[in-house]
């Protein structure tokens, strides 16, 4: 009898271990609608762990300090650049992804993965200017609108070092991503000029504020302003001609995963059109997925200001780099125009 | 003796827990910096190339590990004019709103103690209410009343509209279709004063409560009119809750960054703002400590500025009328 019972325990064991196999995944919080992951849980027999966290930072003190592990992650473009020059991500192998041929060639080979070795994009957004129809006198294709007195004490701007600064130097003409001290010292004029003009410096209540018609114009991220477009239909969203910050979250496998196989399945998967346009459907963020976009039809998709800004403009859009110990720069510049009294 | 050190036991643990060992961490923080640490390359049996850190571990990966160095250039970029304006700023606003409460706040704990008023304890009831909602709530409330499609404007439009003399008014002066409240620094204290005043009520109220009834009309009786009784007893007597109010409005005014983005629209910014942003945004705990660092220090020096007020002034026990 106890024998059998032994038997038994290990039969189960065996055949548990030779069923579950199992993926780990870490995403982003409220980033994928959960009903695709039964999905896959259904075609593939494959079990997600599915777990969330807030911020990158989160997510890359977890993966750097080695002790989880896990096989699909969703780091946004900075901090695969990061993960890559750690050496905390592996390279993908394509010949099992047969869906990226969805990914729209436009959005691959970013300067964050110059080769697109490591990384699949996931979702898209860019910085632009939310403006009110109702209170502006031409659609402010520009980013001078944000210079312009005619919009005295009715703009609205994010209180971000590294968003705001960076706009600011590509008014003055210079990279995003620029760290040395001219460029910073010329940003830094022009905000402090630009100081008397805006309203107030915000970060989560831009939204508030833009929908109960707070101000005119506002400098607010793509995923910010589907929310106030949805909620009011006086705003509209355009991202600026001189070009400005596109960001990306991306798909990696960290270089410790313990099942690699399944995770270029869960890759795969979520490459896959239909899916893509259930998570898009569910997260609302632009996708590079030209299948989906397909599904969801190509007019209806395109109808949002957010999802296709003039490809010209688009080409202007630059990814932030990690900067590490420069960081610090933009800190204390952004301290000393905001201290401006 | 046994038995009452057993009893302090839970305190001290919990002191120790809670106060002792996150001063200690903020300030070894603030004496600190992080510098990448240091480390030579060397390939492995296997020919891959590797990477010997300072205390002997080996990885493939590139070293991002950092260490923490003992170093006070926290405190000299501390004392650059950038922060010291700041400071500056924190202090003028913090001292007007302290000041601000205290006149608003004593007349209320004098009316409260008087002795023809009735139901004290409903009024004070009334004043300490609103304290039970988050304060965050309330700034956003008022927030939604001054803001420029606020309340306040839309009824000062709606007056303007119906009456055109209120308009003419108005217009002559140059005022445009809509009132900026929000977004000063007067803004800023019209939060602070609304969210500390009962902080200054209190503590004068029951100082006021407690003083001798018997005092004042013996003062009476000896001849002081109400206004002399009231300079010579009540106002001795009630300095104590008036340097504790100054304290309890004062340090949470000195400190605050939530009121300041709120109310302030981030052009205002505090010395809490600064350090806010140091442990989100820019992620630089040993500059956010060295900074926290110095508000400890103000803060100590005003409450022992306080403290020598309170020796000097303690009424006397004879209490001199003439």
């Amino acid at each position: 009898m106890k024998k059998f019972a032994v038997l038994f325990v290990l039969a189960l064991c065996i055949v548990s271990c030779a069923v579950a196999e199992k993926i780990s995944v870490y995403n982003w919080g409220d980033y994928i609608d959960p009903e695709t992951i039964k999905m896959f849980e259904a075609e593939t027999g494959i079990e997600v762990e599915y777990m969330v966290y807030e911020t990158n930072e989160d997510m890359y003190a977890k993966i750097a300090n080695g002790k989880s592990s896990y096989d699909v992650i969703f780091p946004s473009d900075y901090m695969v650049e990061r993960m890559i020059h750690e050496k905390l991500v592996q390279e993908i192998n394509w010949e099992n992804i047969p869906n990226i041929v969805n990914i729209d060639s436009r959005f691959m080979n970013e300067s964050y993965d110059p080769e697109s070795r490591y990384s699949v994009p996931y979702t898209w957004g860019t910085m632009g200017i939310l403006y009110n129809t109702g209170m502006v006198k031409e659609v402010p294709h520009s980013w001078d609108t944000m210079m312009d007195d005619t919009y005295n004490m009715d703009m609205l701007m994010l209180n971000s070092p590294r968003d705001t600064i960076g706009i600011a130097l590509v008014m003055c003409g210079y990279d995003l991503n620029s760290t040395d001290d001219e460029a910073l010292e010329a940003a830094k004029q022009l905000l402090i000029k630009q100081k008397p003009m805006v309203l107030a410096y915000v970060v989560d209540e831009v939204k508030d504020k833009m929908i109960g018609g707070e101000a005119s114009v506002a400098m607010v991220w793509s995923g910010d302003a589907t929310f106030c477009m949805d909620e009011s239909d006086e705003l509209d969203y355009v991202v600026p001609e001189e070009g400005s910050n596109i960001f990306f979250d991306a798909i990696c496998i960290p270089s410790n995963a313990k099942n690699v196989a399944g995770a270029e399945k869960f890759i795969d998967f979520l490459c896959r059109g239909d899916i893509a346009a259930m998570n898009y459907n569910y997260v609302g963020y632009a996708i590079p997925n030209t299948a989906a976009i397909e599904i969801i039809g190509a007019d209806e998709y395109n109808a949002s200001p957010v999802n296709n800004p003039p490809q010209e403009v688009l080409d202007k859009c630059q990814v932030f780099k990690y900067l590490g110990e420069d960081t610090k720069k933009y800190d204390q510049v952004w301290t000393e125009i905001i201290s401006e009294y | 003796m046994k038995r009452k050190g057993l009893m302090v036991l839970p305190f001290a643990l919990w002191a120790i827990i809670f106060i002792l060992v996150p001063l200690g961490l903020i300030a070894w923080y603030g004496i600190t910096v992080e510098e990448p640490v240091a480390y030579t390359e060397i390939t492995l049996e296997d020919g891959t190339p590797a990477f010997r850190l300072e205390d002997g571990t080996v990885q493939t990966q590139e070293p991002w590990q950092k260490k923490a160095v003992i170093s006070f250039q926290n405190f000299k970029r501390m004392v650059e004019p950038t922060y010291l304006r700041l400071l500056i700023r924190s202090l003028k606003i913090a001292l007007l709103t302290t000041l601000i409460c205290l006149i608003l706040g004593y007349p209320v704990a004098l009316i409260l103690t008087g002795k023809d008023f009735k139901h004290p304890t409903l009024w004070l009831m009334l004043i300490i209410l609103p304290m039970w909602m988050n304060f965050l709530l309330r700034t956003y409330s008022w927030m939604s009343i001054l803001e420029n499609s606020g309340i306040l404007n839309s009824w000062i439009t709606a007056l303007r509209n119906a009456v055109p003399a209120i308009d003419q008014w108005f217009t002559a002066r140059g005022v445009g279709n809509k009132i900026i409240f929000l977004y000063n620094e007067n803004a800023v204290i019209l939060g602070m004063v609304y969210n500390y005043l009962s902080f200054m009520i209190m503590p004068i109220y029951t100082v006021i409560e407690k003083i001798d009834k018997s005092l004042l009309e013996a003062a009476a009786d000896l001849g002081a009119s109400p206004s002399k009784s009231f300079i010579r007893v009540t106002l001795p007597y009630s300095l104590p809750g008036v340097l504790e109010g100054i304290t309890m409005v004062f340090v949470p005014a000195v400190t605050t960054f939530v009121i300041s983005q709120l109310m302030g629209g981030g052009k205002v910014p505090l010395i809490g703002d600064i350090i806010q942003n140091q442990f989100g945004k820019s992620s630089d705990w040993h500059f956010g400590s060295s900074l926290s660092l110095l508000v400890m220090v103000v803060v100590l020096a005003f409450m022992g500025g306080l403290q020598q007020i309170d020796k000097d002034e303690e009424p006397q026990k004879e209490v001199r009328i003439f």
